[in-house]
């Protein structure tokens, strides 16, 4: 049986779509799964840099497209993890230098040899857009918090349900729990509630992400962060277990209690 | 809810105004309705609805809802009289 092509997309630049792919990658292959992760960012070449693979290109996604090379050739091999390669975007063409049919064609190829062959798309609704979403099973939507990603989210999500690979599922990505306990920041249910999606998972900020992508390690091969947590939750949920959400992101809309509660809480603690 | 929070004089958060605000937006994004084309629906129905009655212009409130799952366009017009003349209920409310 073929594996299962995931895009993941967002409309929106700058959510974490290509972090997300790599960790998902990464945490995928930490359980046995042979994937393959695809960066259709052409001529904004990133995956490689996030899962540390840049030193290893010598063919890319249109390299192969034009019949440059095999389509083996391009993959790069993941050392420190089996199971696990990238075929990498092209720095130097745009977006129009493949079509949807050539990426579906590559990634039906991929999915006959792999569990998963996650898509990495990029920003826009556009050319690129397209080209991402026509090989897919399944369309995973990221977005985080800031109402105009979600706003961003809702417009893909519609684009989506319209090339027939709806409805998707939701990753909210980079949710501070201190500001949602504040008030200042949507939580999971306020985006479930304005974007009526499945939620996929939901993770937390943290400033390590920069420092993986420094040192070109995704955190999800480590375990006992919470986000290296959140990763793996996804990659199970995407095996099909069914795995509860982290409580400290289930914040429940605020019981009369719970806000009775805060309110002593804070007059103790004195006048602000 | 409202009044608790208005009782303990508790500032309305920044979510709650991302809500409203992503609330309306959404609305309008999904409607598909271009703004200058509400704009203008708004001014002829204001249009039509001024030569049969006065109206008061500050009270007016046409926009778009989402409910149901139905988009609608709900329109807001205090009327202030009938117009002189035009008035079809003879009865009805005279300006002056």
């Amino acid at each position: 049986m073929p594996g299962t092509v995931i895009t993941i997309t967002s409309g929106k630049g700058g959510v974490g779509k290509t972090t997300v792919t790599a960790n998902l990658a990464v945490a995928l292959a930490l359980q046995s799964q042979h994937v393959a992760a695809i960066d259709t960012d052409i001529g904004l070449r990133n995956l490689d840099v996030v899962m540390g693979l840049e030193d290893h290109i010598i063919y890319d996604i249109v390299d192969v497209v034009r019949g440059h090379c095999h389509l083996s050739q391009a993959l790069i091999r993941d050392k420190r993890l089996s199971g696990l390669q990238l075929l990498p975007a092209s720095q130097t063409h745009d977006k129009s230098a493949v079509t949807p049919q050539e990426i579906a064609i590559i990634s039906q190829e991929l999915a006959a040899n792999n569990d998963f062959v996650l898509i990495d798309s990029p920003a826009g609704i556009e050319m690129g857009f397209q080209n991402a979403v026509a090989g897919a099973d399944e369309v995973v939507i990221v977005t985080t918090p800031e109402m105009s990603a979600v706003r961003s989210a809702d417009r893909i999500i519609g684009l989506i349900e319209a090339a027939g690979k709806g409805p998707g599922r939701l990753i909210i990505n980079r949710i501070n729990p201190g500001m949602v306990r504040r008030g200042d920041m949507l939580n999971t249910f306020d985006v479930i509630e304005f974007l009526a999606i499945d939620l996929l998972g939901v993770i937390p900020e943290d400033e390590a992400v920069i420092v993986a992508t420094n040192q070109g390690r995704p955190l999800a091969f480590e375990q006992s962060r919470p986000i290296s947590r959140a990763f793996h939750n996804i990659a199970h949920r995407l095996l099909g277990e069914d795995i509860p959400f982290l409580p400290i992101f289930e914040e429940p809309a605020e019981t009369i209690l719970t806000r009775l509660q805060r309110f002593f809480r804070l007059r103790q603690s004195g006048p602000r | 809810m409202e009044i608790l929070t208005r009782l303990f004089g508790r500032r309305r958060s920044s979510k709650e105004m991302a809500k409203e605000r992503l609330r309306l937006i959404l609305v309008h994004d999904r409607s598909g309705i271009p703004p200058e084309l509400l704009h203008r629906m708004k001014n002829e129905l204001i249009t039509v609805i001024s030569k049969h009655v006065r109206i008061d212009h500050r009270g007016i409130n046409i926009n778009l809802e989402h409910s149901d799952g139905l988009t609608r366009l709900v329109a807001d017009i205090p009327i202030v009289g009938a117009r002189h003349g035009t008035s079809e209920r003879p009865g009805a409310t005279r300006g002056r």
